[in-house]
C-alpha cells in the first residue's frame, strides 16, 4: 500500500432502511482486505463501521460514514443531523437502550452499540448536542498497543 | 466436525444452495442477540440463532463466522438467502429448538468458541 495520500471512502447512509445497513461495513471490509490489512484489523473496522451504521440507520436520521487509511491507523467517522445523544455516559453503558420494539426483534437494540463500538476500536470520541446530530470517530492502530 | 454431518444431526435442510457443506467447523456461538454476537463471538464459530432477517448474514460476515445453523423452524426471507450467496456463507434449517440444537452439537463435540470476558471497569 502507498504511504502517500491517505485513502478516503465516505459512504451515505439511509434512514431507517434495514436492507441495506451493513452495506458500508461490508465494503470498508472489503476494501481493507484487499489492501492486504490483518483478518484482525479487519473485524475490528468492519464491526464498529456497522455498529455506527446501525445507530444511523435506527437513530440518527441518516447520514454518512467515513473511512479514513492511514499508514498507522485505520479511522472512521460516523456523523448525522439526527436527535443527538442526551447521556453520552449513559448510552455507554451496556444495555443502555432507547431503541424501538421493532429493532429489538431484529436483534439489535439493546444497548450494545457503543460499547462494542468502544471494545474494538484504540481511540473513541464522540461528540454530540441534543437537537444538532452526532459525530463519532473511532480510530484503529495498525500495529496494537501503539498510541 | 463437517457441516454436511451438522444438517444430519439436526434433521435440517440447506434449503437450495449451492454452498459448500463440507467445511469444518469446532466452536459455536447461540444467540438471538446480534450485538452479543459482536461483542463475543469469534472468528469461525458457527453462529446457531432463531433471528432470519438479513442483518444476521452481515453479523457472520463481519465476524468472519463459516455458516449459520437458523433454529425453530424458521425459514429465512430472500433478502437473507440472497445475501447469504453473495458472502459464501452456508446456513441450514431445523426445526429443533435452540436448546436443543446446542445440546445434540455439543453432545458431538463441538464446543463453545473461546468468548473474551467482558470488561471489568
Amino acid at each position: 500500500m502507498s504511504l502517500g495520500e491517505p485513502l478516503v471512502i465516505e459512504r451515505e447512509v439511509k434512514p431507517l432502511d434495514f436492507l441495506s445497513a451493513g452495506e458500508t461495513a461490508s465494503e470498508f471490509k472489503e476494501t481493507l482486505k484487499s489492501l492486504g490489512i490483518s483478518a484482525e484489523l479487519c473485524r475490528k473496522t468492519s464491526i464498529v463501521t456497522y455498529e455506527a451504521e446501525m445507530n444511523i440507520v435506527i437513530h440518527g436520521g441518516g447520514g454518512r460514514i467515513a473511512m479514513k487509511m492511514e499508514k498507522d491507523r485505520i479511522t472512521i467517522v460516523a456523523s448525522d443531523e439526527g436527535p443527538g445523544i442526551e447521556n453520552v455516559e449513559l448510552a455507554m453503558q451496556e444495555g443502555y437502550s432507547t431503541a424501538p420494539d421493532s429493532i429489538r426483534e431484529m436483534g439489535f437494540g439493546a444497548g450494545m452499540g457503543l460499547p462494542n463500538i468502544r471494545k474494538y476500536s484504540d481511540e473513541l470520541d464522540i461528540d454530540t448536542e441534543p437537537g444538532k446530530g452526532t459525530t463519532l470517530r473511532a480510530v484503529i492502530f495498525l500495529n496494537a498497543g501503539e498510541a | 466436525m463437517r457441516l454436511n454431518d451438522i444438517m444430519n444431526l439436526l434433521e435440517a435442510e440447506p434449503l437450495n444452495q449451492k454452498g459448500d457443506f463440507s467445511i469444518d467447523v469446532q466452536c459455536a456461538f447461540a444467540s438471538d442477540l446480534m450485538s452479543d454476537v459482536l461483542a463475543l463471538a469469534k472468528p469461525g464459530s458457527l453462529l446457531i440463532t432463531g433471528l432470519i432477517n438479513i442483518q444476521i448474514m452481515r453479523t457472520a460476515s463481519m465476524i468472519d463466522m463459516p455458516a449459520v445453523v437458523f433454529v425453530r423452524g424458521k425459514k429465512p426471507p430472500g433478502e437473507t438467502i440472497e445475501l447469504a450467496g453473495k458472502l459464501g456463507i452456508p446456513f441450514v434449517l431445523t426445526a429443533k429448538t435452540m436448546f436443543e440444537t446446542c445440546g445434540l452439537l455439543y453432545e458431538a463435540g463441538i464446543r463453545p468458541c473461546p468468548c473474551s470476558k467482558r470488561w471489568t471497569e
